[in-house]
């Protein structure tokens, strides 16, 4: 009996240290602290949103349109991108400048047809609002070529502190194709200047015919990115195919392994490929089986609910709610259920009242208000 | 003429067959680029969240609510085979021959009875509610 108790402990431990990571599976209290509470009704697919400094919000529709939200009132914001609104892509993220009330620049990320070929691939732009409309739009990176594949756009927008901004592409649906070859885009993290340069100390920026302005490559589908409130590091997660979504830290130049490594398999069942790891590729800093389909990310910096400062915010588009995860020394180590069941999470931001913000696929846009 | 009229007739079966073929083809390809992710390889969805499409009822009672779907969206209370699910799914933004392709697909898979084939017509006549 000893005997088999000494096999149970070492079979445990060799279970565990194979899968990379503990099981830890998410809890889902019976008591919750916060109220939820409606903020923009009526919304289809919200896919990014930023907070002005007036407190009105600017909301992309997938489909193709900006919303400003001002005073409890919807206006559609003119001289839009075209978009190319098929599958997963569209009129995707929406982020301020950090010196925007000095300079009035609005990032975007969108599905674009520009080009010759059909289709559309993933673009960053930079335009000002000015009476309802964008101004001085400026095109800062079109990753190209052109494909009708209708899935894997990405795409987050974050700035660092040093004022670099950083933005995703997924792999287009050629994962075998795009994600480990520098010379093509997709599947990837770009970082920028502000005015759509190419920093000279990018990794790739002496390496022929690469990319230039590839920050880390090996990604999938990159459809939540933030900067951490204290490291300043650039924080992003990414959908796996079946299993297998990603929270990683991208750190300048590494390799994330897709698809030469994977703790997801194919759609249909088949096998991508069998390693889970390879020199020269990061570990994620966690990864998810069964997937939750993770979008929109963000630290909780505000003091607003208690000792969940730090904590890290991840939408659940499969599951229907909002994650939250406690990280300590790199790793994960309580995950938490909030807004169970409330529909397909597409975002989370901390607004500047320092509340917890989501955007809900054909509801619209809550916060989490503590209970008093 | 008996002969004439028959190889006639056996010529357009095979001939829409031959149609109907091709166009499930070529709606795998449009399954698995925009529905595999929440209605699954073998089309029984997600329980809960997205309804199945197998033996899924709601696609012979009403077909053209679930063209409709396929073509703009869909939004609200539906019901599958006695479940109810009030969820919504995203207008994938199809081309109305890719919404044909795709649905003779489901129609003829995972033990689907099939019916007759969806037809570029039949789409295009499909209204928006």
């Amino acid at each position: 009996m000893h005997k088999f108790h000494v096999f149970l402990v070492i079979f445990t431990f060799l279970f565990y240290s194979c899968r990379g990571q503990k099981d830890m599976s998410i809890q889902t209290p019976t008591q919750v602290s916060y109220t939820i509470e409606n903020v923009v009704p009526e919304l289809e697919i919200p896919w990014g949103m930023a907070f002005l400094p007036d407190g009105s919000i600017l909301i992309t529709e997938i489909k193709g349109q900006l919303i400003h939200f001002k005073d409890g009132k919807k206006t559609v914001v003119s001289n839009t991108p075209d978009v190319y609104a098929r599958g997963q892509g569209g009129f995707l993220d929406v982020v301020l400048h950090p010196q925007y009330q000095q300079n009035g620049w609005i990032y975007f990320t969108y599905s674009s047809k520009e080009g010759t070929e059909g289709g559309g691939n993933t673009a960053l732009i930079r335009a000002k609002l000015k009476d309802g409309a964008l101004t001085d739009v400026q095109t800062l990176y079109k990753a190209s070529p052109n494909t009708t594949k209708p899935y894997h756009f990405g795409s987050r927008i974050a700035f660092d502190l040093e004022g670099f901004v950083y933005f995703t592409i997924g792999d287009r649906g050629e994962h075998f194709v795009n994600p480990q070859d520098l010379t093509k885009d997709g599947g990837k993290v770009y970082r920028l200047k502000d005015d759509g340069t190419i920093p000279t100390d990018n990794p790739f920026f002496n390496q022929a015919h690469a990319k230039q302005a590839i920050w880390s490559y090996g990604h999938r589908n990159q459809q939540g990115m933030t900067r951490h409130p204290e490291t300043g590091a650039i924080w992003t997660h990414e959908h796996g195919p079946q299993g297998g979504d990603e929270i990683n830290i991208v750190s300048k130049g590494l390799n994330y392994g897709w698809p030469i490594i994977s703790y997801g398999i194919n759609y249909d069942g088949s096998i991508l490929t069998e390693k889970k790891e390879m020199p020269g590729m990061e570990q994620p800093l966690y990864y998810y089986v069964p997937s939750i389909a993770p979008s929109g990310m963000a630290f909780i910096d505000s003091d607003r609910y208690g000792d969940w400062k730090g904590n890290l915010l991840i939408g659940a588009l499969k599951f229907q709610y909002l994650e939250r995860l406690v990280i300590q020394d790199g790793k994960v180590i309580y995950r938490e259920k909030l807004a169970t069941d409330i529909g397909r999470v597409r975002n989370v931001k901390m607004g500047p009242d320092g509340l917890i913000y989501l955007a809900v696929e054909g509801k619209g846009i809550f916060k989490l208000v503590p209970k008093a | 003429m008996k002969s004439l009229i028959f190889s006639v007739v056996l010529f357009s079966v095979l001939f829409q067959n031959d149609d109907l073929t091709k166009s499930i083809a070529r709606g795998k390809e449009v399954y698995t680029d925009f529905c595999v992710t929440c209605h699954k390889p073998d089309g029984t969805g997600t329980p809960k969240f997205f309804p199945p499409l197998a033996k899924a009822d709601y696609l012979t009672k009403q077909r053209e609510d679930a063209i409709r779907s396929v073509k703009y969206g869909q939004k609200g209370k539906i019901t599958v085979n006695g479940i109810d699910y009030n969820g919504m799914m995203p207008n994938p933004g199809l081309t109305e021959d890719e919404v044909a392709d795709v649905m003779n697909y489901i129609l003829h898979s995972w033990g689907n009875s099939g019916s007759k084939m969806v037809t570029l017509d039949e789409v295009k006549k499909v209204e928006k509610k």
